[in-house]
């Protein structure tokens, strides 16, 4: 055979505790090719892959580079076998040139910028990287902060490269180019291994899959580690990898009488530097429909949500959100999350941040799900009853896999993390429902659990924000889209009749979205006649000239009572107090009827 | 295998324990204890040249030997419990209140103003009645300073409340001075004011010690209070998501927290010593911090914490007198050993020694094989089963 074995890994073991994060993996690795490993979370991907780079160091078994036995008792160690990691979260030096961070921790003695620079140069031409040798990495894109990553290793003379979850932070543009790279040093002869979990990637890079289930290494149907790519397609991987038949099927109903549930005008926010990050946002959410949010990370969809939610102070602008059962409008500028409930918004916000934000990490399961609850009736004590109930219904329900409802929900696994707090979300009985990345970093089967769930609530009357980042679930899942790029509109769209190409292009553009597009952020998705004309019927016909008015009758005349109330509710407001344009109105509109009514309804 | 190889399987690898039954964790502690006592004796009677023996001996003696010794024994145990649930509730709200010693004094200060200005104007009752409130406010109001200081302006509290200390025994210092005109600053008890006396001077200590025992556990486990100040101790950003203002729950959790303080300064004051010294508080504010620690926050295991240092510290005064030493720095070394000790084990209840083992190697893989078709992972590795009482002696 004239391929040559570079990496084989031997029976290897990592128990943690009780736990057997990886069991018995055999694993081989050739000179030149592209290895994928696919897994559901927690099946030890990244810890095998951290028992190669020297982090972990494996309780049995035998690692070989180049036929030889090694052992690999830390990362300087992997260095001298030439095996480089490039982690999911990068590890630079904020305040530290690309060419000064690439120079840390290798074993050159004498420091010369012009000789590290021109090298550097080299590396990156040779690979067909662009890069600035000299740009600090605090004024990076993460696409360049990846680059740097990569030329650092490639610049101590690593032949094996491992790279956890790359594409995860990239646009499809960015991770274009990175395969082109890797495709280049996979000429060049370097072995290279990738973990990701779009399944699409794995079949266009890599050579080979290897597949683990519950840290154990899966076998094709002929007995062999690995499969060829060119002889497997996404179904039979994700079989592999759950280990039953998996529906890849979104299903996307058509809503039922959408009405606005929530309005956005104008909104801006600054962060804590004083640097817009949301610019004059408008659109209008519409109960019974799910609408996405797409962009590049960090284009200001967190601070979009957080200023809804009310932890993000705004600067102009107004939120207001349309209460279906009191046929009230209620202000949510400038309201912290405790006045919004009190309020009686029924609002549910499942955060970027689960373990830092949604959940409290060190406590179990009921007492999370109590965060939401715990604050009703009068005593001063906890009712741990129906909390208790709660869980083990979410349990049961999203099939979490944990021991019990008393586990601290840090030992869970991510979706497992996620299953538990979109489940308490749902439990509020929202009218509107707020997710940020619910399936980042989750695994096929959970990711679809969640898509099934907001689709259920988008059935039940509920309208559901979605920000996403992968576009072929964006556009498979969501009733409409938003584009934001830098915090503004670039484009709307609508999910039925649009392609993830078009949302590629809106998300790169720099001028706010104008004239149609732009208003159909405040409309549902009903007006998109391309698609209502041809699959949509009225009673039992399809939607013509004729009957059309019957359906944008209903949406219209929904738009303009809307508009007129909110429109009131401000007459009323600065006719109340004298409004300056600075001044934040506090005074929430028309509470006083509505708090009322809601606690009736609580109480039922 | 190559032989050349040069490269060697380390000696030993450090393994984090996900679980470990709690019998198994006790015993750990127990053996440090134990460990760091006999070293502490041996060493104790190598400079007094005896026999390591009487060590243990004089220590129990110091804490049992009379009724009146086992009576302080317990008054010690119980005042330092109580700062220690003082600290619980802001400790867990991950406020690290390093104000205890000044939280006690300010109540002793208060109490013993009460009975200097009142006593024996006013009828007992009267005056008991106004201590309790003047001790509890005046404790209250001294944590509660660092914690509007943190809500508003996130200031350190750790700094904060350290710097209140000196503030207060300075405050004390002042006090007799003005208090008493001698000039001598010593202040003869009172007799009229003070509070009553069940039994002998010390049971009031103890019921109301236990009373706040049961208070502070209820109150963290039970109480919407309690709920909450955990949730802001573990994630303020969860807290301000869920809807908890948490300015509020801080500054609601200190004065709490220095209202107990003030509780203990009555009791030194006006149940106890009847009198004020600027060294009342008797360093019990940081080392209620390691109690309270070592209780990893919870009210009942802080009963074992401040009992055990209690013992420790009152035992080795006695070893102190009975081998002769003149100076207290040896007695503090031992303690020093001690805690050492009882602070070290903790390493070995998260973590494991793992040697390097050909045979245990080859015993799992068989074990694991034979496993396997079980598609879930619970068997234990025999290196789980090793005794880690064994390395710890080690």
């Amino acid at each position: 055979m004239e391929k040559q074995i570079a990496l084989e890994l031997k029976h290897i073991s990592k128990y943690f505790g009780k736990v057997a994060a990886n069991k018995d993996v055999d694993l081989c690795l050739y000179k030149g090719e592209i290895l994928s490993i696919l897994g559901e979370n927690g099946s030890g991907k990244t810890t095998l892959m951290n028992i190669i780079a020297g982090i972990y160091f494996p309780d049995e078994g035998e690692v070989y580079v180049n036929g030889e036995r090694a052992v690999i008792k830390s990362p300087q160690d992997a260095f001298k076998y030439k095996i480089g990691m490039i982690h999911q979260h990068f590890k630079l030096v904020d305040v530290f040139t690309a060419a000064q961070n690439i120079f840390l921790g290798s074993n050159d003695k004498k420091y010369n910028v012009k000789k590290l620079n021109k090298e550097v140069k080299d590396l990156a031409d040779k690979y067909g990287f662009v890069i600035d040798p000299k740009k600090k990495i605090y004024d990076m894109s993460v696409s360049e902060k990846q680059t740097v990553e990569i030329i650092k290793v490639l610049y101590r003379g690593a032949e094996i490269l491992i790279l956890d979850e790359p594409t995860a932070v990239l646009t499809p543009q960015e991770t274009q180019k990175l395969f082109d790279v890797l495709r280049k040093m996979k000429e060049d002869g370097k072995s290279i291994i990738i973990i990701t979990h779009k399944l699409n990637e794995v079949m266009e890079i890599s050579d080979r899959v290897a597949v683990l289930r519950k840290g154990m290494h899966i076998k094709a149907k002929d007995g062999s580690g690995t499969v060829l790519t060119k002889d497997v397609n996404e179904q039979l991987l994700t079989e592999m990898m759950v280990g039953a038949k998996v529906e890849l099927h979104i299903d996307r109903p058509m809503p039922v009488n959408p009405e606005p549930r929530l309005k956005i005008e104008h909104l801006t926010c600054k962060n804590r530097e004083g640097v817009t990050v949301v610019n004059d946002v408008s659109f209008t959410s519409f109960s019974g429909e799910i609408l996405g949010i797409a962009g590049i990370a960090g284009s200001g969809q967190r601070e979009l949500l957080e200023a809804v939610a009310g932890l993000q102070p705004i600067d102009k602008g107004s939120i207001s959100y349309f209460d279906a059962t009191t046929g009230e409008t209620v202000n949510l500028r400038n309201k912290t999350p405790e006045e919004i409930r009190d309020l009686g918004v029924r609002l549910s916000f499942v955060p970027e941040d689960r373990l830092g934000m949604g959940l409290v990490g060190n406590m179990d399961i009921v007492d999370n799900m109590m965060l939401r609850s715990y604050r009703k009736g009068k005593s001063a004590f906890l009712d741990r009853k129906s909390p208790s109930e709660l869980a083990d219904n979410i349990i049961d329900n999203l099939q979490v896999a944990t021991p019990s409802s008393h586990t601290p929900v840090r030992r869970l696994s991510g979706g497992n993390v996620q299953k538990v707090l979109v489940g308490r979300e749902i439990a509020a009985a929202p009218k509107v429902l707020m997710a940020a990345y619910p399936v980042r970093g989750l695994d096929i089967n959970s990711s679809y659990t969640i898509y099934n769930l907001l689709t259920k609530q988008k059935q039940n009357g509920v309208s559901v924000i979605f920000v996403g980042e992968d576009l072929d679930v964006l556009v498979a899942l969501c009733d409409r889209i938003v584009v934001i790029s830098s915090g503004m509109v670039t484009g709307v769209v609508y999910g039925r009749t649009t392609t993830k190409e078009k949302v590629g292009s809106y998300m790169t553009k720099t001028v706010p979205a104008e004239g149609e597009i732009a208003e159909r952020a405040n409309e549902s998705c009903f007006a998109d006649k391309d698609y209502v004309d041809k699959h949509v019927s009225v009673v039992g016909r399809p939607l013509n000239d004729s009957n059309r008015h019957a359906f944008s009758e209903i949406t219209e005349k929904n738009n303009r009572d809307f508009d007129k109330k909110v429109r009131d509710s401000k007459k009323t407001l600065l006719a109340g107090k004298e409004l300056s344009a600075s001044e934040h109105d506090k005074k929430p509109v028309s509470s006083d009827k509505s708090k009322k009514s809601l606690k009736r309804e609580e109480r039922v | 295998m190559s032989k050349q190889n040069t490269v060697k399987e380390p000696l030993f690898h450090i393994v984090k324990r996900t679980e470990m039954p709690l019998w198994q964790a006790w015993l750990i502690r127990i053996v440090a204890i134990i460990v760091g006592l006999a070293v502490a004796s041996v060493l104790c009677a190598a400079v007094a040249g005896k026999n390591p023996l009487d060590v243990p001996v004089s220590l129990i003696n110091g804490c049992f030997g009379t009724e009146r010794r086992l009576w302080v024994f317990l008054r010690e145990g119980a005042l330092l419990l109580g700062v220690t649930l003082a600290l619980i509730p802001a400790f867990k709200m991950k406020f690290w209140n390093l104000g205890g010693n000044g939280q006690v004094l300010i109540g002793c200060i208060a109490s013993t103003a009460c009975m200097f200005y009142l006593g024996g104007k006013l009828p007992d009752w009267v005056v008991n009645i106004i201590m309790i409130v003047a001790a509890i406010a005046a404790g209250a109001i001294w944590a509660v300073i660092p914690a509007i200081f943190k809500a508003c302006f996130n200031t350190n509290e750790t700094l904060f409340t350290l710097m209140m200390n000196y503030i207060t025994t300075a405050l004390a210092a002042y006090c007799l001075v003005v208090w008493v005109p001698s000039g001598t600053s010593v202040l003869s008890p009172f007799t009229e004011g003070v509070l009553p006396t069940i039994i002998n001077d010390n049971v009031l200590t103890l019921i109301v010690v236990a009373v706040l025992l049961v208070f502070m556990t209820v109150y963290l486990k039970f109480s919407k209070h309690g709920y909450e100040l955990s949730v802001v101790g573990e994630s303020e950003k969860t807290a301000k998501y869920i809807g908890i203002n948490v300015k509020r729950v801080v500054i609601r959790t200190l004065v709490l927290s220095g209202a107990i303080c003030g509780v203990i300064g009555l009791l030194l004051s006006g149940s106890i010593n009847h009198t004020l010294t600027t060294s009342m508080d008797n360093n019990m504010g940081f080392t209620a911090t390691m109690t309270a620690w070592l209780a990893k926050f919870s009210p009942l295991v802080a009963i074992f914490t401040s009992f055990f240092i209690t013992f420790i510290s009152r035992g080795m005064s006695e070893v102190q007198v009975s081998f002769g030493f003149s100076e207290s720095s040896v007695a503090n070394i031992v303690t020093g050993l001690v805690y050492f000790a009882i602070i070290a084990c903790e390493f070995f209840v998260s973590y494991k020694i793992v040697g390097r083992s050909k045979n245990k190697e080859k015993s799992v893989k068989t074990e694991t094989k034979e496993k396997q078709t079980e598609a879930k992972a619970d068997e234990q590795t025999v290196s789980d089963e090793k005794n880690p009482v064994k390395e710890e002696v080690k």
